[in-house]
């Protein structure tokens, strides 16, 4: 059963992961090896499109966890977009949007990775 | 080959603990839950549960040993619709599952305890029972109106 997919679209330094489907514990170590593979090729400025994820379980939210230590000492970030209200009622349940930065559609979140690195240069 | 992994009828569920099972056990949840009427939000919030019970016995319980048993009982009436869960594996005391601490799990690069703690918050009433070598037993309810919410 093909119940989850993840596909990475690079536009200029920024890397979109967009999910499809169901993320449990038993779909979670794909987004692991996903993730992994990006920080590996020292890609850090990372958006991450739920748009056609359709359910999501603490196992999936726990690898957003894992990583996003690792990414911010190198100066980038996940930024998470396009949630469905049913998926970002679990973001909120478990306090996420204190600590990640949540938006409505993909390109705000680029948007923001690019203003912060004009303000860098 | 499935049929030779699980048992099932309306209300019963026996399945292997593997990860790989999860997404079969949130299709019983949703039949049921749906013939039980409930509305689709309740419905979801009682998959997620379920979801998190399971993985919970999958990982602690069993430790990722594929073939420990789990057998999930729905008992559903007019008031509430509650889920019982029964595994064989290694027993723990809910009590010293602390809530979850975002900040520390993102500092500590690890996590642990979200899935009781959304367990708690999405169902109205969980219940843990443990004979110790012998089995436990998570039971999760939900309290349903006429309107099935």
């Amino acid at each position: 059963m093909a119940e989850f997919s993840t596909s990475v679209s690079d536009k200029g330094e920024i890397s979109t992961i967009y999910l499809k489907g169901f993320l449990d514990a038993h779909t979670a170590p794909m987004l692991e090896n996903t993730i992994s593979g990006l920080i590996d090729s020292r890609k850090y400025s990372i958006v991450v499109n739920f748009q056609e994820l359709a359910y999501i379980s603490s196992a999936g939210l726990g690898v957003f966890m894992a990583f996003i230590e690792k990414v911010r000492e190198n100066a980038g970030d996940i930024k998470l977009s396009a949630m469905s209200d049913k998926v970002y009622n679990i973001f909120d349940l478990l306090g996420f949007p204190l600590l990640y930065e949540i938006y409505k559609t993909e390109e705000e979140a680029i948007n923001k990775f690019k203003e912060t690195k004009n303000l860098e240069s | 080959m499935k049929a030779e992994k699980s048992k099932q009828n309306k209300n019963m569920l026996e399945i292997k603990s593997r990860t790989e099972n999860l997404a079969a056990i949130r299709s019983f949840i949703n039949s049921a839950a749906t013939e039980a009427g409930l509305t689709k939000e309740v419905i979801d919030n009682i998959i997620l549960a379920v979801d998190e019970a399971c993985t919970n016995i999958i990982k602690h319980a069993y430790k990722y040993s594929p073939d420990g048993r789990i057998i999930i009982t729905l008992k559903p009436d007019k008031k509430t619709f509650t889920v019982e869960i029964i595994d064989y594996g290694k027993s723990f005391d809910p009590n010293i599952v602390p809530n979850p601490d975002l900040q520390k799990y993102v500092d500590q690069g690890r996590v642990g305890g979200l899935g009781m703690y959304l367990m708690k918050t999405l169902m109205d009433e969980v219940k843990y029972y443990s004979v110790p070598g012998k089995f436990n037993q998570v039971s999760l309810s939900k309290y349903i109106n006429s309107n099935g919410r």
